[in-house]
C-alpha cells in the first residue's frame, strides 16, 4: 500500500431532479384503485405539488451519480476528530431492517412489541454496565437531544430540591452545543479556561461553583484528547456545594473498559450511539444520544421508560417527577438496534479492546506527526490529537489548505478549527477501525502535504483539484441565501 | 475480531512509535484511582450466525409479520415502500458519510438536501424548508420556541388538543424551564379546534393546529390564521400525515409563519416509532429564525455550481449560548429517503396515492358503519378518523391482533379520558378493499 | 488583516470600546461599525437590523453584524428612538465592508440626551485604547 488512495476518475454530471423532470413519468408502481372514489370538497383540495416526472432509471441514476460525489467511511479514512467515523458493520443494517422491527407499529401496545422493548431494556442495561451508572434512556435522537435531556434533568433535580439556581460551569475545551443546551433551560452559562496542559484546574472550578450554581458540564476526555484527571477532586467541589456534574460521553470511544464514568463522580452522561457504537452517522443523522444517571437521577428520567416484570416488559408513564417526553414515540429505535448488534457483536472484551486500539492508533498519529505539524501540547493522548498550522504559517499555508489538499490525496480531512482553545486546530481521531497501513498512508499524506507548503505552496491554496468542485464561495451564500430551487 | 483490524506486530511496531511498553501503558494518563476495577460484564461475543438468530427470536416476536395489515396510523403510518428506495439509501457513500462540513467531498449529500428542501417547500407551499428535525414533535416545540423569543409580550403558545399527544407533551418539555406557558385549545363536537375558544385568549406568541388533526379530521386552517395575526402571533400549522398534502390544499394556502411536519410517510419505515423525520419550514421572513442545518446553492472558484452548508451562524458551533436551538445532528439520512420517495413517486403519484389513502378510509368508515359502529364526527377527514365502538369490541380487537396480525383502530380513552369506546381508525393505500371487507366481518 | 495604523478612523465622529461609531448632525446620531471592526469580521453577509420606533437606553444590543462564521452584537452608545434605518443593508450587506462611515451607516437615533456622547472616545482616546 505505497500507492496513496487519492486518483482521478470520471465523475458525472448530473442536474437536479426536476432539471431531469418530463411530464407523464411516474418511477412508482401505483396500485389499481379497488374502492369507489370518494371526492373532497374543492374548498379543501388543492393542485397536485409540482414534484418532478421520472422513470425508475432517471431516480436509481441520479441517486448513484450524486452518491459518487460523497466521501463516507467505506471510501476512505475519515479522521474527523471528536466525531469517531469509525467502520459502520454491515451486519447491524441487516438486522435492523428485519420486518418485525422495521414494520412495528409504535402504538401495537407493549404485549404485541415485546421483541421490541426487550431489545431496548437490555440496550439499557448494557450501556449502564458499560458507563457504570444505575439507569439509562435511550430516548434522546442524537447527541445534542441527549445534553438536552441531561440538563432538563439537573434542572429537575434543583426544582424538586426546592430552590432553583441560575448559573452552570462550561469549561472552555466544550463542545459547542453545551452553552446552548444551558440556555434553553435557563442556565447562564459560566466559562473557565483550562490550564496550561490542556485539562481543567480544581481551583478553577472552586473559584466559581457555588449555592447558585445548578453544576458542571465536562466532556471527558475532552476535546484536546486528555482525560480530566482531576475528576474526581472537581466533582466533589461541585458537590459540595449541592451542584451536579453533566458529563459529555462524546468521546466514550477512549475509555471502555478502563474508566466508568459512573464510578468517578459524574452524576449524569449523554452517549453518541453514531460514534462509539458504530451506528451510521447518515451525512447528518439520524444519530441516537442515550442519557445515563445515578441512582439519586432516576426519577427524573423522560417517559415513557422500559420496565420488566418477572418475563415480560412493558412501557411506563407514571413517573411523578420525569422531566417529560422528548421524542414522539421512544426515540431512535432502528439505531438502537444496530448499536445493540454491535454491542452484542463485540463482547466485554471487543469493546475494551476498541478503546485500547483507537488510543494506540491517535498515540501513533501523533508521535509519527509531531515533527511535520506543531503539537501544541506535548502529552500522551487519548482517541485523538490535536495540531495546529504554525509550522506552516512562514509559507502562508493555514490548516483549511492543507485540509483541502488532504482530500486530494484520498483522505477526509481531520476536524479543522476546532477546539477553540487551539489556534488553527487540526483535530485528528483515527478510531480503533483503521488499520496501521491506512493510518501510515495517512501519515505519509500529511508529510507530502507539509513539503508541498514550502515548495509549492500555490497548489495548497488552489486545493483540492480533483473533486467534483473545488473551494466553494460561502460568502455568496450567505449573503444571498438560495436555499430552493 | 473482525472489525479491529492490528495484527500483534502491527500492535509492536507501533507501541514502539508511541514509547509505550504496552497497550495497558496507554493509559498511564488516568490515575489508578479512576480505573474501574471490574471488567465490563456483558454476555459473551456473538459469531454473524448466532447474532442472526437472537435478532430474528427477538424481531418475530412483535407482531409484525408478513401476512400484518395495519389500521392504525396516530402519527406513524403504513406506505407502501418502493423497493428502489431502500436499494439507494444504503448506498455507503450516503450512509457512512459525516454532516457536510466538506462541501467538496459531499455534494451528493449536500445537493440531495437542498433537492429535499425545494420538495419540501413546494409540498407545504411555504418558502424556506430546513434539512430536517429529529420527529414532527421536537420540529413542532422548536417552532413554538421561534414564535416565543420573537415576541417581548407574550410567554404563552396556544396548541390545540387535537395537537398529537404526545406532541404537546414534547412541546411541554421544551419551553417549560425557561418560564413558558402552553394554553390549550378545546375540540368542538365535530371533533375540530374550537376557533372561537382562542378568539378569547390573550397573551398568545403563536398559535399551533393540526391538520389533518388528531382525529383524522381538516382543520379550517384560514379561520386560525386570521385569529393568531390579529393577536400578533405566529401561526403554526402541524401534521403527522405529509401525504395529506398530496390532496389538500397546504399550509402555505392559509398563511402559514411556520409549518412542523411529521415525514415519516415519505418512504421511511414505522421502525417502531423512529427515527422518523421531522420537517420545519417557514416564511421568508422567518429564514433566520429557523433552528437547524440549511443547504444553500453557490458556485465554487471555477465558476461552477455547487452547494454549502449555510447561515451557520444561526446555529450553537457559532452563536453559542445565544443560538437558536441546540440541534446539531439531524435526520439527514432520512430526508435524502423522503427526497427519493418524492422524486419516485412524482406529481402524479403523490396524487394517486393520496387520493387512495382517502377513498379507503371513506370506504373502510361507511363499512364500520354498516358493522354496526357509530361515527364519532361528521367531519371531511384525510386518512383517519373516530369511530364509537359497539360493546364487545374491544376483546374482538385483541383476538384479531393474536389470531389474524390484524391491528383494528386505536383506542382514544387513554389520550382522552372522555372518548370511551372511541377508536382511531387509519387505512392507507396498502389495504385492499379484501382486507376491510374481511376487518369488518371480523368485527360485525 | 490591517495594522492599527492603516486603520481609516475619520477625526469628526466618536468612538465606542465596542467598535461603534456615532456622529451628530443637528439632532440626530447617525452609528455604524468602524474600520476595525470591519476588517476583523470580514465579508459581512448579514446585518440585522432593529425596528423603526424601538427605544433602547446606552449600552443595550441593537442589532448584530454577521460574516459566513462569525457573529458580533452591536451596542447603542447613546439612549433614544430609532427613526431610521439602513434598509440598503439588507440586500447590501457588503457596504458595511466598502464604506462603513458612509453608505454603511446602520442606524440613525433622536438622543434622549445628547450630552451622553460626551462619554465616547475621540480617535486618539481610540487609537490609544487599541493599543492597549
Amino acid at each position: 500500500m505505497n500507492q496513496q488512495p487519492g486518483t482521478s476518475g470520471l465523475i458525472f454530471n448530473e442536474p437536479l431532479l426536476w432539471d431531469k423532470s418530463c411530464k407523464g413519468r411516474c418511477a412508482m408502481s401505483l396500485p389499481k384503485p379497488d374502492v369507489e372514489r370518494a371526492n373532497l370538497d374543492e374548498s379543501l383540495t388543492g393542485d397536485a405539488p409540482e414534484l418532478p416526472q421520472l422513470s425508475e432509471l432517471d431516480v436509481a441514476r441520479h441517486y448513484t451519480r450524486l452518491s459518487q460525489w460523497n466521501f463516507g467511511v467505506d471510501s476512505g479514512m475519515y479522521p474527523l476528530g471528536s466525531c469517531t467515523m469509525k467502520y459502520n458493520p454491515k451486519t447491524n443494517e441487516v438486522q435492523a431492517a428485519r420486518q418485525g422491527f422495521a414494520a412495528a407499529h409504535p402504538f401495537a401496545g407493549d404485549k404485541f412489541s415485546q421483541g421490541a422493548l426487550k431489545l431496548m431494556y437490555n440496550l439499557e442495561q448494557y450501556l449502564a454496565e458499560i458507563t457504570g451508572f444505575d439507569a439509562v434512556t435511550l430516548q434522546p435522537a442524537a447527541g445534542a437531544h441527549g445534553e438536552l435531556a441531561g440538563i432538563l434533568i439537573i434542572h429537575a433535580y434543583h426544582a424538586k430540591s426546592g430552590k432553583q439556581r441560575s448559573k452552570i460551569i462550561i469549561p472552555d475545551t466544550a463542545h459547542g452545543t453545551n452553552p446552548a443546551s444551558a440556555t434553553l433551560c435557563g442556565y447562564e452559562s459560566i466559562n473557565i479556561k483550562s490550564g496550561e496542559n490542556g485539562i481543567l484546574e480544581p481551583a478553577a472550578v472552586a473559584a466559581v461553583m457555588d449555592e447558585d450554581t445548578a453544576g458542571i458540564m465536562v466532556t471527558n476526555p475532552n476535546t484536546l484528547g486528555f482525560f480530566e484527571s482531576n475528576i474526581k477532586e472537581i466533582a466533589d467541589i461541585v458537590h459540595s456545594k449541592g451542584g451536579l456534574v453533566y458529563g459529555d460521553g462524546a468521546n466514550m470511544n477512549a475509555i471502555m473498559g478502563v474508566v466508568k464514568p459512573g464510578e468517578i463522580g459524574i452524576d449524569v452522561l449523554h452517549l453518541n450511539l453514531h460514534k462509539t457504537f458504530a451506528t451510521p452517522h447518515g451525512g447528518g443523522g439520524p444519530g441516537s444520544g442515550p442519557v445515563a444517571v445515578v441512582k439519586a437521577l432516576e426519577p427524573f428520567l423522560p417517559i415513557p421508560r422500559v420496565e420488566k416484570d418477572l418475563d415480560s416488559y412493558k412501557l411506563i408513564t407514571d413517573s411523578p417527577d420525569t422531566i417529560g417526553r422528548l421524542h414522539t414515540f421512544y426515540g431512535h429505535f432502528s439505531v438502537m438496534i444496530k448499536a445493540y448488534s454491535y454491542i452484542l457483536s463485540m463482547g466485554s472484551k471487543g469493546l475494551s479492546d476498541v478503546s485500547k486500539l483507537a488510543v494506540l492508533n491517535a498515540n501513533y498519529v501523533k508521535e509519527s506527526l509531531k515533527g511535520t505539524l506543531n503539537l501544541p501540547y506535548d502529552m500522551p493522548c487519548m482517541h485523538e490529537c490535536v495540531f495546529n498550522d504554525e509550522f506552516q504559517k512562514e509559507h502562508h499555508i493555514t490548516t483549511m489548505d492543507m485540509a483541502k489538499r488532504l482530500l486530494d490525496y484520498g483522505f477526509h480531512p481531520p476536524t479543522v478549527y476546532f477546539p477553540l482553545v487551539v489556534e488553527g486546530a487540526f483535530m485528528v481521531e483515527p478510531t480503533e477501525t483503521e488499520s496501521k497501513e491506512y493510518i501510515d498512508q495517512f501519515i505519509d499524506a500529511v508529510k507530502a502535504i507539509a513539503k508541498e507548503a514550502k515548495d509549492d505552496p500555490e497548489k495548497l491554496h488552489k486545493a483540492p483539484l480533483l473533486t467534483k468542485v473545488t473551494r466553494l464561495d460561502e460568502v455568496t451564500a450567505a449573503r444571498k441565501p438560495c436555499l430552493r430551487g | 475480531m473482525r472489525y479491529l483490524p492490528h495484527t500483534k506486530e502491527d500492535i509492536e511496531a507501533m507501541l514502539k512509535v508511541t514509547g509505550q511498553s504496552s497497550l495497558d501503558d496507554l493509559f498511564n494518563c488516568i490515575p489508578d484511582d479512576l480505573k474501574t476495577k471490574e471488567s465490563i460484564d456483558l454476555p459473551e461475543a456473538l459469531s454473524e450466525w448466532e447474532l442472526n438468530a437472537h435478532m430474528e427470536a427477538l424481531a418475530s416476536s412483535n407482531i409484525a409479520c408478513k401476512e400484518y395489515k395495519c389500521f392504525i396510523g396516530a402519527g406513524s403510518y403504513d406506505h407502501y415502500i418502493p423497493a428502489i428506495i431502500p436499494y439507494l439509501i444504503s448506498r455507503s457513500e450516503f450512509m457512512t458519510a459525516y454532516t457536510p462540513y466538506q462541501p467538496e467531498v459531499s455534494q451528493g449529500t449536500l445537493q440531495g438536501i437542498y433537492e429535499f428542501q425545494t420538495m419540501i417547500t413546494e409540498l407545504l407551499g411555504m418558502d424556506v424548508a430546513t434539512a430536517s428535525h429529529y420527529d414532527c414533535g421536537t420540529a413542532l416545540a422548536e417552532a413554538a420556541l421561534i414564535a416565543l423569543r420573537k415576541n417581548r409580550k407574550a410567554n404563552k403558545i396556544a396548541v390545540s388538543a387535537l395537537v398529537h399527544p404526545s406532541h404537546r407533551q414534547i412541546i411541554h418539555t421544551y419551553i417549560n424551564p425557561a418560564g413558558y406557558e402552553i394554553i390549550e385549545i378545546p375540540y368542538t363536537k365535530e371533533g375540530l379546534t374550537d376557533v372561537d375558544a382562542l378568539k378569547d385568549m390573550d397573551d398568545i406568541a403563536g398559535v399551533a393546529i393540526q391538520s389533518p388533526n388528531f382525529f383524522g379530521n381538516i382543520e379550517d386552517l384560514k379561520a386560525f390564521k386570521a385569529v393568531a395575526a390579529a393577536k400578533k402571533g405566529l401561526f403554526i400549522a402541524s401534521f403527522t400525515e405529509a401525504l395529506a398534502y398530496g390532496l389538500l390544499k397546504n399550509p402555505g394556502y392559509f398563511g402559514a409563519d411556520l409549518v412542523a411536519g411529521e415525514g415519516q410517510s415519505l418512504g421511511i419505515p414505522k421502525s417502531f416509532g423512529g427515527p422518523g423525520l421531522g420537517l420545519l419550514a417557514g416564511t421568508k421572513k422567518q429564514m433566520r429564525n429557523l433552528p437547524g442545518r440549511l443547504i444553500g446553492k453557490t458556485s465554487d472558484a471555477n465558476g461552477d455550481e455547487g452547494y454549502v452548508l449555510t447561515l451557520a451562524t444561526r446555529e450553537q458551533h457559532i452563536r453559542r449560548e445565544k443560538a437558536s436551538s441546540n440541534i446539531c445532528s439531524n435526520n439527514g439520512l432520512n430526508a435524502m429517503t423522503a427526497a427519493m420517495y418524492l422524486a419516485t413517486v412524482g406529481k402524479v403519484g403523490i396524487r394517486e396515492i393520496a387520493r387512495q389513502n382517502h377513498d379507503k378510509a371513506v370506504y373502510l368508515k361507511a363499512s364500520l358503519e354498516k358493522a354496526g359502529f357509530e361515527s364519532s364526527f361528521d367531519t371531511p377527514f384525510f386518512n383517519e378518523f373516530v369511530m364509537k365502538a359497539p360493546v364487545g369490541f374491544e376483546q374482538k380487537r385483541t383476538a384479531l391482533v393474536n389470531d389474524k396480525c390484524t391491528f383494528a383502530g386505536m383506542s382514544l380513552e387513554k389520550f382522552y379520558p372522555e372518548l370511551k369506546q372511541h377508536y382511531l381508525f387509519c387505512a392507507t393505500e396498502t389495504v385492499s378493499k379484501q382486507d376491510i371487507d374481511q376487518l369488518v366481518k371480523e368485527v360485525q | 488583516m490591517k495594522e492599527i495604523s492603516d486603520l481609516n478612523l475619520p477625526e469628526d465622529v466618536k468612538y465606542t470600546k465596542d467598535h461603534e461609531w456615532a456622529k451628530l448632525d443637528s439632532d440626530i446620531v447617525t452609528i455604524g461599525i468602524n474600520d476595525y471592526a470591519q476588517d476583523q469580521l470580514g465579508e459581512i453577509v448579514f446585518v440585522e437590523l432593529p425596528e423603526v420606533g424601538d427605544t433602547f437606553s446606552e449600552g443595550d444590543e441593537f442589532g448584530s453584524v454577521e460574516s459566513v462564521k462569525a457573529v458580533s452584537e452591536m451596542y447603542i452608545p447613546i439612549s433614544g428612538e430609532i427613526t431610521e434605518i439602513n434598509e440598503a443593508l439588507e440586500d447590501a450587506p457588503e457596504l458595511v465592508n466598502e464604506s462603513c462611515y458612509d453608505s454603511g451607516w446602520i442606524i440613525k437615533v433622536k438622543p434622549a440626551d445628547v450630552s451622553e456622547l460626551d462619554n465616547l472616545m475621540d480617535k486618539p482616546a481610540y487609537l490609544d485604547m487599541l493599543k492597549g
